[in-house]
């Protein structure tokens, strides 16, 4: 419930951020970040809205594990937890 | 208590693969070098976050870790510290004929003797969400009233916070369970026989509070904090610190996940979490009445207030006692770092994720479940 999933802006309109999660587009909302966030940053999203923006030089090694993880497993414990984090976004 | 051995792996066969080798074996190393300097075994640490848990045993991370090193979970698990009466408010309002929204988890959890799950099969109308979003569009869609059972730690409690401020369909009710963890912390250190030396604060409900938040915890207790990621490089990364602390009887809060984390945290959510509620004492299932470890709605929302709105009949609960069963859960003592699954008779025999007996085999977060799940450390 705490893991969140981290996601690359697409557009931002108003308080809400379209974002791509590994090939997903989902909408964020942004009423809980603390940065202006802009088109190309990473957010990490937790229940539908981001809160962190996350500096795109220490986003790989981030990226790396939820890559493994969604694509390592289908039945996977933590792998459900972040397609739950997924699910709690607007489509 | 042996397993059913239902597909369970052993977690000694587990691979463990660092993203970067030369790094984890570097990590790995100093971890060893390090805790052999502290010369006592076992030296216990404890993390306070299912996710940690989730990542140490899926990534079989215990293999990397010194003989000498116990790696304990504490309460981490939001589904699972939710108290019974909690569970009953919303088992009580969902026979009501209310209608109740919540995180998936919690539909099983029991409460004293049903869970929301149990109400659902008496024709209860109970709808699982992964965020409060949802929730509020299943009330807009209906003109029924609809009570959000809010569950979670302050990552979570944000959210809802956020939704509050922003404005709520009028037919919109918040149960609220949410719970802070700073203040379990200080219960858990100061515990009869407990034997931890040093904590890992969870990296994102860090990144909501600071690591400042922790600073006062170590003033008074005396052991170190090191605020962790989730990445097993992250995780390892923290532990060594966290060694090295301990073996130089350092009492600091030390911030091992920048990227996400600052000293002051993120203000724009604490403001918002302030504006809608307040700490309160409350019970933490199988712990401890921890004092401000509850989120509850501050007077001027008292028209969502569920508790409020609503009243919650709990008499039939009277009739009902727990389980013979559930009363030789050790969730309590497995969350407060006393035991181990390996310790409960129930673990993998009477209890196990279709028949869960109690919560931490429940949620995805829950230590039995996640030790279910990855196997058991050595």
């Amino acid at each position: 419930m705490c893991l969140g999933v981290p996601g690359r802006v697409i557009e931002i309109r108003d308080n809400l951020a379209l974002v791509d999660f590994f090939g997903v587009s989902r909408q964020v909302r942004l009423e809980l970040v603390d940065e202006p966030v802009a088109p190309g940053d990473y957010i990490l999203n937790h229940v539908g809205f981001a809160i962190r923006r996350i500096p795109e030089q220490d986003i790989e090694g981030t990226l790396a594990m939820y890559q493994q993880l969604l694509r390592e497993a289908e039945h996977d414990l933590m792998a459900a937890d972040v397609q739950g984090e997924l699910k709690g976004t607007r489509e | 208590m042996t397993a059913s051995g239902t597909q369970r792996p052993d977690a000694d066969v587990r691979e463990l693969k660092f993203r970067d080798p030369a790094r984890g074996a570097a990590l790995a190393a100093a971890l060893a070098k390090t805790v052999g300097e502290i010369g006592r075994a076992p030296v216990s640490v404890m993390h306070v976050c299912g996710s940690h848990e989730q990542a140490i045993a899926r990534f079989g991370l215990r293999t990397a870790f010194p003989r000498g090193l116990d790696v304990i979970m504490g309460p981490g698990c939001p589904v699972c510290i939710t108290d019974q009466p909690e569970v009953d408010e919303a088992v009580a309002l969902a026979r009501q004929g209310v209608r109740i929204a919540t995180y998936g988890d919690m539909v099983r959890v029991p409460g004293t003797a049903a869970s929301l799950a149990d109400a659902q099969a008496e024709g209860a109308h109970v709808d699982v969400v992964y965020s409060i979003d949802q929730a509020i569009a299943l009330a807009a869609a209906s003109s029924e009233p609809l009570v959000f059972f809010a569950t979670g730690f302050e990552t979570t409690a944000v959210a809802t916070a956020a939704a509050i401020l922003a404005g709520l369909p009028p037919n919109f009710f918040v149960l609220s369970a949410h719970k802070y963890i700073p203040p379990v912390m200080e219960i858990v250190a100061e515990m009869p026989g407990s034997r931890i030396e040093g904590f890992v604060a969870a990296g994102h409900a860090a990144t909501i509070t600071g690591w400042g938040v922790f600073e006062a915890f170590v003033a008074r207790h005396g052991v170190p904090v090191v605020v962790a990621g989730f990445e097993p490089l992250d995780i390892l990364a923290a532990l060594v610190r966290l060694a090295e602390l301990i073996r130089d009887g350092a009492r600091t809060v030390e911030n091992m996940f920048p990227r996400c984390v600052t000293r002051d945290g993120n203000l724009v959510a604490q403001r918002q979490l302030w504006q809608v509620f307040t700490p309160i004492g409350g019970r933490w299932r199988g712990i401890a009445h921890v004092p401000n470890g509850n989120l509850r709605l501050l007077d001027r929302w008292s028209h969502l207030d569920a508790r409020r709105r609503f009243a919650i009949d709990l008499t039939r609960l009277w009739d009902e006692a727990p389980s013979l069963l559930s009363q030789q859960c050790q969730c309590g003592d497995i969350m407060s770092g006393l035991r181990t699954p390996a310790d409960c008779a129930l673990f993998g025999a009477e209890c196990l994720p279709e028949t869960p007996v109690g919560a931490c085999m429940v949620s995805s977060e829950g230590t039995c479940r996640i030790w279910h799940e990855y196997g058991v450390p050595r």
